[in-house]
Order: C-alpha cells, then structure tokens, then sequence
C-alpha cells in the first residue's frame, strides 16, 4: 500500500528559453516605440456668427507669407526662397524699435506686463507684430510644415538671443528648469509667436 | 606556428544555456516597458514631413490621431488614390470628425479634456485642401489643440 516516496523530479526548462522567445516576438510584433513629435499649435475659437469683425490690423505690422499652389512664397509682395524665409522674419520681428525710417517694419508700444518689468525695466518697447501665413487649396502639406517650421525656428532664434543677451544662458536651458518659468514667460511675452491664419480662401488660382 | 595548434585540440566544453531564459526575459521586459500597443493598422500612405523645431507629445493616452493620405498600395483599385481621412481603423468623410471627437473626449476623463491633443498625420504629399477642411471641422467643435506630426531632422552642423 505504501508507496516509496520517490524524490520530486526536475521540471526540465530546457524549453523555457523559446517560451520567452515566443512572448518576445509577439510583443516586438504588436507594439510600436515610436514616440510621437511634431509642431504643437493652437487653433483659434470658432468665430461666432454675428459678432462684429475685428479692428483691423495696421498694414506695418503684419508680415505676410503667401503660398501658392505651386509651392511658391510670396513674402511681403516679393517672392522668396524658402531657405531665406527664417532671415526675413527675424528681421521683421525684431524691427527697429517702430522708428519712422522703417515704415515697412512693425511699431511698438511699452510693455504694461510685470514678467518682462520684472526682467527688462520699466517702459520696455514690445513689438506689435504678427505673422499672417495664407496657403491655398493646393499647396502642399510639406510645403506648408517647412514654412510653419521656419517662422517657428525664426521666434525660437529670437527668443534664444535674447535669453543670452538677458540671462547668459539659452532659451532650450531656461525651459528645462522649473525655476526660471517667469524668465521664460517674459521671454515669450517680449517675442509672442502671433501667427495667424487666415480663413481658407482660394489664393493664387487653386482649383 | 606549431604554438598556435597544439591549443585547439582539447575538447570544447559546451556552453550553458541555462541562461538564455534569463536573458531573452530581460529584452521582454525592457520591451513591454518601452513600448505601446498598436492601436490602429494604417489604410493611408505615411510619410510624414521632418522639421527641426519639434516637440514631444507627452502623454499618449491624450494624444487621438487623425491620419489623411493616399490609400495604400493595396487598397488603390477599391479606394483610388486621392487622399483620404482615416479615423481610427476606417476611412471617413470631413463630416464624421464631429462625432470622432466627440467619442473621443467620452472615452477621456471629463477633467483632461482640455488637454486632448489631436495629431493630424498627414502624408507628405497631400494639398492643404483636405488638411484645412479638417482644422475647420475641428474648431467648430472647440478641439484647438492640435500637433502637426512630423519626423525630427537631425541638423547637420
């Protein structure tokens, strides 16, 4: 009746290795690593329909960017290469302080917000200006992501000067530390990305 | 030269792969750590456009994604090969991007709502036309946030 107590055999886990090979593969299969980036932009509210239009904007103050169908800028009237797209706009955004000789460039009024008081002192002249970026039907996306792309890099130039100029460190390292957000609100405040777009209209013969 | 042979002759021992277990385990869990689950399978050409000034999106559970592009290769006799909007894992018209977001902002915590981004994938060769028709139907329902998915480009110095 008794039976001998046999010692409890080894469970062989010789095949263990092509079990986790097995897990392995099929979560190397279902899954993606990509992490998502891009340019992060704001849309604006809808405009309700019987609200009156807005004050229009100074003509010196707007730097128009036109792009046709086929891909082609119109910047300020003059037609450009993208590759000096980046140029322009920093100069427009920089101005030169709303002086009369200038009259295509932006105008500017002192600041009445406490970060850029806090940093800059009292009076300190911001510029009104904005960008207004017009795309046909037919342009093509590619297109317009390298044109958004480089009046984005032509504001994050800006801003890094001026973080250097101000605070001896670049603009990417003033945003990395939590400490420095009234440094980086001022910055922004002085430099604001005002691109605007227009309602979708036809430009330039689109079909 | 002779040095050399007489080095080979003994037996090679066999080597254990008592632990290969151990070590195919690990790249498992570094893999389910870093990665996500694939949610939708693509019906639309991706190839997105690259820029430099990019940023990262940071949380992908607030993050819902609208793709626009050509069919793919093999969907081009049913489809043809204008751009389409894919949402989720089927086409869809400009028309149905109301009640995606509205879907969408259901399925999220009442409080993070403010905080949904839409990524708009759009293929590199697709006209504004369809990608403005997309935006306006998205400010109708006030989903502002949005990200133009594109490629980082490494700028060569």
């Amino acid at each position: 009746m008794a039976r001998k107590k046999r010692a409890p055999q080894e469970i062989n886990a010789g095949s263990m290795a092509d079990i986790a090979f097995l897990l392995l593969i099929f979560f190397l299969v279902t899954t993606t690593m990509d992490v998502d980036t891009g340019l992060l932009r704001i849309l604006p509210p809808p405009v309700p329909e019987n609200q009156e239009p807005p004050p229009p904007v100074k003509k010196r103050n707007v730097f128009e960017v036109l792009v046709n169908l086929y891909d082609q800028l119109l910047v300020e009237g003059d037609q450009m290469d993208v590759s000096q797209l980046k140029e322009k706009t920093k100069e427009f955004v920089r101005g030169y302080g709303g002086s009369d000789s200038h009259p295509n460039f932006p105008e500017f009024k002192p600041t009445d917000d406490e970060e850029v008081i806090k940093y800059f002192g009292e009076g300190y002249m911001v510029s009104k200006q904005v960008v207004s970026l017009k795309n046909d039907k037919g342009t093509s996306y590619g297109m317009y992501i390298t044109v958004q792309n480089e009046l984005a890099a032509a504001y994050n130039e800006l801003r890094n000067e001026l973080a250097q100029q101000r605070f001896g460190m670049s603009y990417d390292d003033l945003l990395k530390d939590e400490r420095n957000k009234d440094k980086v609100k001022a910055i922004k405040k002085i430099y604001p990305q005002r691109i605007s777009e227009a309602e979708p209209k036809d430009i330039g013969g689109g079909q | 030269m002779s040095k050399f042979k007489k080095k080979g002759d003994g037996d090679m021992p066999a080597i254990s792969t008592a632990s290969l277990p151990d070590i195919v385990f690990m790249l498992l869990f570094f893999f389910m750590v870093t990665t996500v689950m694939r949610e939708t399978s693509l019906k639309v050409e991706q190839k997105l456009p690259v820029a430099t000034e990019v940023a990262k999106l940071q949380r992908k559970s607030l993050v819902a994604y609208i793709y626009i592009g050509a069919p793919i290769q093999a969907l081009r006799d049913v489809y043809g090969t204008e751009p389409r909007i894919q949402l989720d894992d089927a086409f869809a018209k400009t028309s149905d991007i109301p009640i995606f977001v509205e879907k969408v902002q259901r399925e999220t915590n009442p409080v993070e709502i403010p905080l949904l981004t839409y990524s708009l994938k759009v293929d590199n060769e697709t006209k504004m036309g369809i990608v403005t028709d997309v935006k306006q139907e998205l400010r109708k329902v006030n989903a502002l946030k949005i990200n133009y998915s594109t490629k980082k480009k490494i700028v060569k110095n």
